[in-house]
């Protein structure tokens, strides 16, 4: 699953800033993920926990906030809410939308002792 | 590696040949924090200008114990995105036309891609990437056309990413405009969320697949630039709506152009040549500049046209 990938990267970039502060250990990663992300939060808890284990952020909570899908609605001429990829546009029904938020995977904080 | 599941870079072999993982990644597994730290040297005196007040303050507090908040704002797949913006450099500067194509295991990806080389190779120089979890056997199908292939063997890994086709590059060498096609891990989930750096993402579904797909797997024909329905030849024995997997394909992503064939028949294929040849010119185009592709491909043109089988 690749969501093992995606936890390699969380760590290599949590590794590197842990690093740069001269930490001892990274006891909290806030990590923010779109609604829309192509990853599954709880794989990625798990996949983490894993990756983390023998490094500077093991046992590190992992802390994850998830941020809506928004779209751009062509016939609205508006941006509307979008839960999942496939939904229609809850006003007019149409399909014909362009993502514009929600498909981001971030590492947005991390806390250091 | 993961020590539970066993994914990870260290399992990687191009053409049977065992990569090393990225240094930072094995870099960061250490048994000792302390001997990390020792490691960085004396250069850093700017911890403290890290710490400050954090930007998600609503949602958690900020001064739990000894604990200092360090702001990161990175992209998890920003290290993939910059190989692959490399591998897109590297492509752009040879007038290469990549395509990442990706599909179920079973679509019918090797079979129509011996079929676009034998259409192709007497005019156009074609190399392959091929990835799978293990064996050489698609490389072997497509060297046998005569086309060079590597193959990429990604052990447990369930996807090809840009580091892996940078290194599969590197043993490749692909001609000056030529054109790359990657054979993406048969899997209709995960190679989506990773860029290679190609110029368009090819995604296969085959007509015994069900015409749903698009709805079930929507992150993949989300990320699709073109969607080839293949097996046609089939279509009398399935119930399978073509026009229903393309609607359904078009919710997810509107727009998104779409061809039949049948890389066994042959039927379709010369709308899917066609498009294959549009790219590659565009490519080209962009490559050298000028209006006039033809031009660029003249003998004795100083990019390396040499290289460039004539018509």
């Amino acid at each position: 699953m690749h969501e093992v990938a995606l936890a390699e990267g969380m760590m290599r970039i949590v590794a590197d800033a842990a690093a740069r502060c001269e930490a001892a250990r990274v006891s909290t990663v806030w990590v923010e993920l779109g609604a829309l992300a192509h990853v599954e939060p709880q794989a990625l808890r798990f996949c983490f926990d894993a990756v983390a284990r023998g490094t500077v952020a093991e046992g590190a909570v992992l802390e994850i906030h998830t941020t809506p899908g928004v779209a751009w609605c062509m016939p609205c001429g508006t941006q509307v809410a979008l839960a999942r990829l496939g939904d229609a546009c809850p006003d007019c029904g149409s399909y014909q939308l362009q993502v514009v938020a929600g498909e981001e995977m971030r590492v947005k904080e991390i806390g250091i002792a | 590696m993961c020590t539970t599941c066993g994914c990870g870079h260290g399992q990687t072999r191009i053409d049977g040949v065992a990569t090393r993982a990225p240094a930072s990644a094995a870099g960061f597994r250490h048994a000792d924090a302390s001997a990390a730290k020792l490691d960085l040297g004396a250069a850093h005196g700017h911890a403290a200008a890290h710490a400050h007040g954090s930007g998600l303050g609503a949602v958690h507090d900020a001064t739990t114990g000894a604990e200092r908040i360090v702001a990161i704002e990175q992209d998890i797949l920003g290290r993939n995105n910059a190989v692959a913006a490399r591998n897109r450099r590297y492509f752009a500067q040879r007038g290469i036309l990549a395509l990442n194509l990706m599909s179920s295991p079973g679509s019918g990806k090797t079979t129509l891609l011996v079929r676009t080389i034998d259409a192709l190779k007497a005019r156009v120089p074609i190399a392959v990437v091929e990835g799978d979890q293990q064996t050489s056997l698609d490389a072997d199908r497509i060297r046998a056309t005569g086309a060079p292939a590597v193959q990429v063997n990604t052990g447990k890994g369930c996807h090809l990413d840009a580091d892996m086709v940078e290194r599969a590059l590197a043993t490749l060498s692909p001609a000056d405009a030529s054109v790359v096609l990657i054979e993406n891990v048969g899997n209709l989930v995960c190679p989506a969320a990773f860029d290679l750096g190609e110029a368009q993402k090819v995604v296969i579904l085959s007509v015994t697949e069900g015409d749903d797909k698009p709805l079930k797997y929507p992150d993949m024909f989300h990320a699709a630039d073109l969607m080839v329905i293949n097996k046609v030849d089939l279509l009398p024995y399935v119930d399978f709506s073509v026009d229903a997997a393309v609607a359904n394909a078009r919710k997810v992503r509107p727009g998104l152009p779409a061809l039949t064939v049948s890389a066994r028949s042959g039927e379709g294929f010369a709308d899917w040549i066609a498009w294959v040849v549009r790219q590659r010119v565009d490519a080209v185009e962009a490559r050298s500049g000028v209006a006039d592709a033809p031009r660029a491909l003249a003998p004795g043109h100083a990019s390396g046209a040499a290289a460039v089988s004539s018509r």
